[in-house]
Formats: structure tokens, sequence, C-alpha cells
């Protein structure tokens, strides 16, 4: 059981999530656990991002694609909403990733509000919020006064 | 429908499930209309949040309804007499200042009323609670900046607000009723009385008008009957337009 449930989790850090595709759902904090469900059956517990997020859908048949083609069939695909999911189970490795793609990452949820944003380009923190929503429901749009440049933030939830 | 307190528990799902699926769909008509590209992404992710929170509210009535209902057969199959909404989010949008008006004083209702939801004893309902609230602090920043740049703003801006919060005062009141289905589930823990949220409400939504330099109009007696289906005219234009498809071809997927 054991290294069949290394083999799931190694397919499961192969789906990436389709709105910001240099993460995976794993490092996303998007997998609970695999568990065992009452039938016996075995069943990959994941957690909704946000409540709206139309990718949700999306990434349960690209986890149940990917399992099938690994010859893991079978292997249900819950969602599970308690306890929510926070920006904070994002893992370091995955807020640098989200850096150098150009999203600066979630602030700890803990922080100061008012903790300046760094530019994920140029790295000043002179930059300020044009709009609380952004182009998916994880990401508000930020501008950067010292190189001028656009950028988006992921949203601390 | 079952009986007794599970009968009531359907019935306590679909009037928070309608409720945010109608503020959805009415946020959603702004997609293609927005007065800023900005606030078009603002609005739409807002309508989205909504549709996501329907989307979990209905699927727990479906389930306690038991009869193989979806929370699409619930959303798309009813007719307007059998939804359960406040009649304050199925009010049109109108101009800007109306639909921030709207989203304010039903943004704070929404907050206290979920937090107040995420503690009670009924788990499913709990969590989702637990789930939007931070997604409804979200909805009530955007909706306080709107309240106090459009009041304390222009002579034009102010006016129409005012004009707005001065025909939708009248079906804030409903927000704070019980009735016999919502007694029986607070009994059990199993639902929040928004009677206690009227007072923090109104002291909340107070500051804010006078920040914003808005009076409080001044309504003898609140509208209301979402609660047992009697809805304003409004209320079927927009489900005409959110069910044409699976009206006209039962049962199409995408």
């Amino acid at each position: 059981m054991v290294s069949d449930d290394a083999a799931i989790w190694d397919v499961l850090r192969s789906v990436p999530d389709p709105e910001i595709p240099v993460l995976d759902i794993v490092e996303l904090g998007m997998v609970r656990g695999v568990e065992t469900a009452a039938d016996g059956a075995r069943e990959v517990i994941l957690t909704p991002t946000y409540t709206g997020c139309p990718a949700t859908e999306v990434i349960r048949r690209s986890v149940e694609e990917a399992l099938a083609a690994a010859g893991l069939g079978g292997i249900r695909v819950r969602y599970r909403l308690t306890p929510p999911w926070t920006t904070d189970w994002i893992t370091p490795e995955a807020r640098e990733k989200l850096r150098r793609y150009g999203i600066a990452p979630p602030r700890p949820r803990r922080s100061a509000p008012d903790r300046p944003v760094a530019c994920p380009r140029c790295g000043a923190t002179d930059t300020d919020t044009v709009s609380e929503f952004g182009s998916t429901p994880c990401k508000a749009a930020m501008r950067c006064r010292t190189c001028r440049e656009p950028f988006e933030v992921f949203k601390c939830l | 429908m079952s009986d007794g307190l599970h009968g009531y528990q359907y019935d306590y799902a679909l009037r928070l499930g309608d409720t945010a699926l109608v503020l959805g769909q009415r946020l959603s008509e702004w997609v293609g209309h927005a007065p800023a590209l900005e606030l078009e992404m603002a609005v739409s992710n807002l309508a989205l949040d909504q549709i996501g929170e329907a989307q979990l509210l209905l699927e727990y009535a479906a389930a306690h309804k038991g009869d193989g209902s979806s929370a699409d057969s619930l959303a798309f199959g009813r007719d307007v007499l059998d939804f359960r909404n406040l009649l304050l989010v199925e009010q049109p949008n109108g101009d800007w200042a109306m639909t921030i008006a709207r989203h304010y004083l039903y943004s704070v209702f929404h907050r206290l009323h979920f937090a107040a939801l995420a503690a009670c004893a009924d788990e499913r309902l709990a969590g989702i609670a637990a789930k939007t609230a931070p997604e409804i602090a979200y909805h009530l920043r955007f909706a306080r900046d709107w309240m106090l740049r459009l009041g304390d703003g222009t002579e034009e801006s102010h006016a129409r607000l005012q004009a707005a919060v001065d025909r939708l005062w009248k079906f804030t009141g409903e927000m704070f009723e019980a009735d016999a289905v919502e007694e029986a589930l607070v009994a059990e823990d199993l639902a929040v009385d928004a009677r206690r949220l009227a007072a923090p409400w109104r002291a909340e939504v107070e500051a804010l008008f006078r920040e914003a330099g808005l009076a409080i109009p001044a309504v003898s007696r609140m509208t209301t009957g979402g609660r047992r289906g009697h809805h304003s005219e409004h209320l079927g234009h927009l489900l005409a337009e959110l069910q044409f498809l699976q009206r006209t071809y039962p049962g199409l997927e995408w």
C-alpha cells in the first residue's frame, strides 16, 4: 500500500494547475491525502482553492485521467471542504516558482496587512494595488512604481 | 420533500443557495457592460464566488431532498414561485450605484450571517460558511470602498447612491426575519437566528453611512416574502435568462 501511495503522489505531482501551469496541485496545497473509503476503494482527497474557481472540475478530470494513464484507474477523486484551503498551504518552493513566473506570491495570512508586496520583476516594494480582482479568482492586479510594470499578486486567503 | 427537521434543513439550504445564485446571476449581468475593465473583472469575480457558493449550498439542499435532485436541477428546473431567495438580491442592477448599494447592504449581512453559520452544529453548512468567509471579506471591502467613493464623491455620484439606498432599503428588513423553519433549526443549533444580526448590521451600516455622508432612509414598512416564494416581478425575467438553455434543451451538457 505504501509503494502504491508513493506512485499516486508521483502522479499527483505531475498534474499542473490549469491556470498557473508552473505549479502542480501538490505544491499548491490542494491534495489533502490518499485515503481508503468505507467500501475499501482508494480515494484522492482534494480541497478546492477558491469557491467559484472554474478550474475545480478541470482538475478533477485531469487527476482521474493522469491516474488512469499511470495504470492506477479505479482510484476515486473526492473534494473535501473542511478545513478550508488557505494560501499558507502553498509550499515555499512553489512561492519562488510563482515569483519567477511573474506572479507575486501570497503574503502569509498572519503578516501585517500593510506589509508591502514586492514586485516579482525588479524586487522593489514601492507597489500599489490597481484592483483587488484580477484575471482569475486567485489573483489581484498591481503595479510597480519603480520599474513601472503591471503585475499580478496571488490573493491571500 | 421529507417531513420534520430534514425538510426544514432542505428549506434552509435552499434559501441560502437561492440567495447566492440569484445574486451571482445579477452580478454576471454586468459582464460586457461594466464602467471600466478593472470593474468588469471585479464584478465577474464577485459573480463567480456567489455561483460557487450557490453550487455548494444547492448540492446540500439536493442531498436533503434525496429524490435524485442535484444543484443543477434545483437551479434550472424550478419556477419562480419555488425560489426562496431574499428580495434584496433579485432587484435589478440599475446603475453602478444601485449595484454597489445592493452589494454593500447584503455583504454586511452576509459576513455576519456566515460568521455565525460557521459556528453552528450542522457540519456541512458550517464548512461551507468557513470556506466562503474569506471571500465574503473581499466582497465587503470592495463594496465599502465604492460606497465611500460614490457617497463622498461628486454631487452626481452622491445623489445616485442616495437614490439607490432609498430604493433598496425596504428590502433589508427581510434579512432579519425568522419563521417556523428557522426557529425549529435554531433550537437545534442547525441555523443562525438572523434576528440577532439586526443590531450589529445596523451599527455597521450607520457608521459607514456617516462616513460616506448618506442618510438612512425612513421606511415605515419592510417588503418581505422571498421565503414564501412571493417575489418581485424582476425574478421571473432573471430566471428566464438563467434557465433558458436547460429549459430549451433539457439535460444539455457542454
